[in-house]
């Protein structure tokens, strides 16, 4: 059961913290400035092909 | 020579299989094993007939685009064949449902051809487009041959034995009894083995790819494969009762394991019939209308957004039972919060047409994709708002849920698969078209229809049923008997099946034409009408 409230009090603090961060930072990313450029390369990978 | 290792393998394996049969524990195990002997052995005979005694050298056949697409052209056939295997079957079950006196015990029970239906669509037509497709897409989009050699070739045929494998043994009663997770232990070793072979294929393409960006599709694929992985693996931890038995003890009990279970449940919803399909949304979309996705840097948004909600939203499925209160409320909230990532991907899939509408008037596959998509919307703004708790208080454990999951299986997960397949066949096959549009146009209102039928009367079902299960008199007692509830369903049950039975037409005349177009044919008919020509109006 201590390891069960250890992983419990992990999941609601640190481990939420940090999966909020990286999706924070993902979503971040992907709209900085000049990332459209890069984003319309990639949106044309498949029509590149036969 | 080739094939020599792998003839002399299944050979053993097959020998093996006798073995198992011979020291079974039990009689369903010692049958089971009978059953794969048999497969194996068929197998081993397969291979014999492929074997080339010509001097060792390079391969003669290669394909002119350098791809590896023999696979893809088998996985396609094993899609439309276990499409309509698994349609004809979710019909008999249906028609049980109205008709009690067509269950046949003990082996067509409804009980036994209920998990026959679920994993025929599911498994068996739903994974084998998502590994053809993702087998197709990954080297256009890598730029790359399939990684591993033949090694796809037994992802294939692996998959199809673990479906056979799990088809017989429903029949026969072999079931752990955890929903979409019925086969018993070593089926479930089996297609561990059989996805790690897939993953490596997979990771390998991507990791020797010449193009430097892993297009979008490629994530959605990549992530169904590694959480189908991690949700196949936990949900099925077990100890077997005997090496060679067919039964085995979760190694969870009570409220874990039910949150075990619908934690791997819905996120086969999520992660198997979403995550997976959205890849096919986002390659054969912009490739049959021609033009690149709406706006990529949604499309990133839609999959982090996707990936971090959806393994939350499982507890949904257990609202008013022994699971805490927070965690039931921890389940509605990130359902609700799904909504976005939902519709963002729906408005990006629809609006990659923006500027080419008239594509839907004129080209049936793209309509196909186009619905598909709509249902996709439609079906993940309805399970949200089925998983509030007050709604979920009316609709749980009736018809509305069973309609709901139609919605998105046969709209969403059907209608893009079909789109798919119409687009793949040509090109596999080197045709310059598909045998028949018009057939397309057939498949698609047949298909429509068949959804629109089968949901609506669902709703109605549903609803009538859930307010029927909680009708109070003025003395406080119920209304109605569990059995008159039953017996009010006569009617949606029979309707139920025709809409069934018209999606079950779809799939056959798809199947027609496909096979027809593999054959090389093309069928002699008038052009569909594609261009308005606006009438002259006469001046006031």
């Amino acid at each position: 059961m201590e390891l069960y409230t250890a992983m419990r009090h992990f999941a609601d603090s640190w481990g939420l913290l940090a999966m909020s961060a990286f999706f924070v930072c993902a979503v971040l990313f992907t709209l900085r400035p000049g990332g459209k450029q890069r984003a319309k390369e990639a949106a044309d990978i498949p029509l590149k092909d036969d | 020579m080739n094939y020599t290792t792998e003839t002399v393998v299944v050979a053993v394996a097959a020998f093996l299989a006798l073995l198992g049969a011979a020291f079974a524990h039990d009689h369903l195990f010692a049958v089971h094993m009978g059953t794969l002997c048999l497969c194996l052995l068929a197998g081993t005979i397969l291979l014999m007939r492929k074997i080339d005694f010509s001097v060792a050298g390079p391969q003669p056949r290669v394909e002119p685009s350098g791809y590896f697409d023999e696979v893809i052209r088998y996985g396609l056939i094993a899609t439309v064949f276990w499409g309509v295997v698994g349609f004809l079957v979710g019909v008999i079950v249906a028609a049980q449902l109205a008709f009690p006196d067509l269950n046949f015990a003990p082996y067509l029970n409804f009980g036994r051809l209920r998990p026959v239906h679920t994993s025929a669509v599911i498994f068996a037509f739903g994974g084998n487009a998502l590994i053809m497709t993702s087998f197709y897409v990954v080297q256009r989009t890598c730029r790359a041959r399939l990684f591993g050699g033949n090694l796809a070739w037994f992802v294939f045929w692996g998959y199809q034995l673990f479906i056979v494998l799990a088809a017989t043994g429903y029949v026969l009663g072999i079931s752990q009894g955890r929903e979409y997770a019925e086969p018993e232990w070593y089926v479930d070793l089996w297609l561990t083995v059989v996805w790690v072979a897939y993953l490596l294929v997979y990771l390998g393409t991507i990791l020797k790819r010449k193009e430097p960006h892993i297009y979008v599709a490629n994530w959605f694929y990549l992530a169904f494969i590694v959480t189908i992985a991690m949700l196949h693996v936990v949900n099925n931890l077990a100890v077997p009762v005997s090496f060679l038995g067919s039964k085995s003890y979760s190694v969870f009990s009570g409220v874990q394991d039910a949150l075990t279970q619908w934690w791997y449940g819905h996120n086969a919803v999520g992660f198997f019939l979403t995550a997976g399909f959205l890849g096919m949304m986002y390659y054969f979309v912009p490739k049959q209308a021609n033009r690149p996705v709406y706006s990529y840097r949604l499309s990133i948004i839609h999959f982090w957004a996707l990936i971090f909600m959806y393994i939350w939203a499982g507890p949904h499925h257990l609202h008013y039972t022994a699971l805490p209160d927070w965690a039931q409320t921890l389940g509605m909230v990130f359902s609700i919060m799904l909504w976005m990532p939902s519709w963002g991907g729906m408005i990006n899939g629809l609006m990659t047409l923006s500027g080419a509408w008239d594509k839907i008037r004129t080209d049936p596959i793209i309509r196909m994709m186009i619905i598909a998509i709509a249902f996709y919307g439609m079906s993940t703004f309805e399970g949200p708002m089925m998983s509030v708790k007050t709604v979920n208080s009316l609709s749980h454990y009736t018809e509305w849920t069973i309609g709901h999951v139609h919605s998105g299986a046969l709209g969403w997960v059907g209608m893009i698969t079909f789109g798919a397949i119409y687009y793949l066949t040509p090109k596999l096959w080197g045709r310059e078209r598909l045998y028949s549009m018009r057939m397309v146009n057939w498949h698609f209102w047949l298909a429509t229809l068949g959804i629109v039928v089968y949901a609506a009367v669902l709703w109605v079902a549903g609803i009538q049923q859930g307010l029927m299960w909680r009708e109070y008199n003025s003395q406080g007692f119920l209304v109605y008997s569990f059995a008159e509830t039953v017996a009010a369903m006569f009617p949606y049950y029979l309707v139920r099946t025709l809409g069934g039975a018209l999606y079950l037409a779809g799939g056959l005349v798809m199947a027609w034409n496909v096979f027809m177009t593999i054959r090389g044919h093309v069928r002699d008919e008038a052009a569909l009408p594609t261009t308005y020509v606006p009438q002259a109006q006469p001046a006031e």
